[in-house]
């Protein structure tokens, strides 16, 4: 295979991609393993993340399939995924749900 | 199923390699332990700041991790190098007789000339090149094979290439019935919960959040704090966001399987498929804990180059982006830079690594190897003595 494409998705699941290039506002998104493509709206480094679905405030950031972050913000597909709208979780929602009486983390 | 051509040792155990090694068993007979290396053309030199004015832990994480390196799959025969009348050396001869290895110990002592130890260390180990070159190599399949994961000198693809690529082969593994282990627990830190979700019941799952909960504390006690610290500011100029998204950057080396069991620094596990070792994040001491426990192959993904290799095991080094692979490809055996290309997806990387492991069994040697990249240290948990 040597398909051209300027974004990877980690995870099916995911709801942000990884730049592959410096990305411009206005060109179109391609993504690896997707036929789907969005417009993307500002500029963004490669390395940096990019919205591909509608994510709300407070909204889980999904990439590896896994959550990595809550949305601070409302982050429409196209925008920069960073720092300025995203927050690590708090200790209260890891997941611990498999362990019945664990001993949670001081964050 | 994939086959090799292996070396089948007393304790049923199998190598991809059959190598004679000399080992210093105290710190100060190190630089003789080359020297006795250099007589017998191709025996190795396995050399280590020793085991002597240790706490007790340090003590038996030392004998457990020179017991695993010498009497390791891909050892055909092991001389040890010790002082005086060591305890260790002896021990060490004792232990691995028992399980039927190729072992011999000599001393340097104040009532023999330096010259005859060298004398009966190099006729010792020219036997045992002989014999070596006599064994004969049988057929087997994946399941015997166990495979460390490990990344060194890491970079901003790291967490987009060749980790996941990795992840991808250690699912390919797993599914075929053999064993990945997934080490360096300060790594996991910011996203254990999510590995330990994985554990295959909750006894796993508790002890792998212990042992990462200790180790940050052990770390807090110096006075540092990774969750705070982490992710740098040069990793969120890098693209990444939370602590979250950096440790699974790392942890998904070992893609998504099920977590079977969590060992101690060079354990052996003693379940197949997916495992997590205790190891500290310094690849030199986090790779010679998993060829300690068993692992006859590690994959090393490095996006600065780290040459470390391992004086026993091969270490197969994915590069994760095109320009490290252009400058250093000969110290590289994959290039997982080529998703970045748009080239090959994760999966195929994943494919083109498994294809590395099995031809790197039936004997292809890995660029560390040709470049006799040899490193080995043992993590110390305590203050020196």
């Amino acid at each position: 295979m040597d398909k051209k494409y300027n974004a990877l998705k980690l995870n099916p699941n995911d709801n942000v991609a990884v730049a592959l290039k410096n990305l411009k506002s206005g060109e179109l998104l391609s993504i690896q393993g997707e036929k789907d493509q969005i417009k993307v709206m500002e500029d963004i480094s490669y390395g940096h993340k990019v919205a591909t679905s509608f994510i709300k405030n407070e909204g889980k950031i999904m990439k590896y399939g896994e959550c990595m972050g809550i949305a601070t913000a409302e982050i429409s597909p196209g925008f920069h995924v960073h720092v300025f709208n995203v927050r690590g979780l708090k200790n209260e929602e890891r997941d611990h749900s498999f362990i019945d009486h664990v001993d949670t983390f001081s964050s | 199923m994939q086959t090799f051509e292996g070396y089948r040792r007393p304790n049923g155990s199998i190598g991809v390699r059959n190598h004679v090694i000399v080992m210093n068993t105290v710190g100060e007979l190190a630089s003789f332990t080359k020297k006795i290396a250099q007589l017998v053309p191709g025996v190795i030199p396995v050399v280590h700041q020793g085991g002597q004015a240790q706490f007790p832990e340090d003590y038996k994480q030392t004998i457990r991790t020179l017991k695993g390196t010498a009497g390791h799959p891909n050892v055909s025969s092991a001389l040890f190098l010790g002082m005086g009348d060591d305890p260790l050396a002896k021990e060490l001869e004792e232990l691995l007789k028992d399980d039927n290895h190729h072992v011999h110990a000599i001393y340097f002592n104040k009532d023999k000339p330096v010259s005859e130890v060298l004398k009966e260390g190099k006729q010792w180990l020219e036997e045992a090149m002989d014999r070596s070159k006599t064994e004969k190599t049988e057929t087997a399949d994946v399941t015997e094979l166990i495979i460390g994961l490990e990344c060194g000198g890491s970079d901003a693809w790291s967490g987009i290439t060749a980790n996941p690529a990795i992840g991808a082969c250690s699912d390919f593994i797993v599914r075929d019935g053999g064993t990945s282990i997934l080490a360096e627990t300060t790594e996991a830190i910011g996203a254990e919960h999510i590995l330990a979700k994985r554990a295959i019941d909750p006894e796993v799952g508790k002890k792998f959040l212990k042992i990462v909960k200790e180790y940050e504390e052990r770390i807090k006690d110096t006075g540092e704090d990774i969750r705070s610290a982490n992710p740098t500011p040069g990793n969120m100029a890098g693209g990444l966001t939370t602590l979250e998204e950096k440790s699974l950057g790392c942890i998904k080396k070992g893609g998504n399987s099920t977590l079977m069991e969590v060992i101690d620094y060079a354990e052996a596990p003693s379940k197949k498929g997916f495992i997590f070792m205790d190891t500290p994040g310094y690849d030199v001491e986090s790779v010679a804990g998993l060829a300690a426990g068993g692992a006859q192959i590690v994959l090393f993904s490095t996006g600065k180059g780290s040459p470390t290799g391992s004086p026993i095991v091969p270490v197969i080094k994915i590069g994760t982006n095109p320009r490290l692979y252009e400058i250093m490809s000969e110290h590289i055996d994959v290039n997982a830079g080529k998703i970045i290309e748009g080239k090959n997806t994760i999966e195929e990387i994943g494919e083109e690594i498994y294809q590395k492991i099995m031809a790197t069994a039936n004997g292809s040697m890995t660029a560390s190897e040709k470049h006799k990249n040899q490193e080995f240290a043992i993590w110390r948990l305590a203050e020196t003595i």
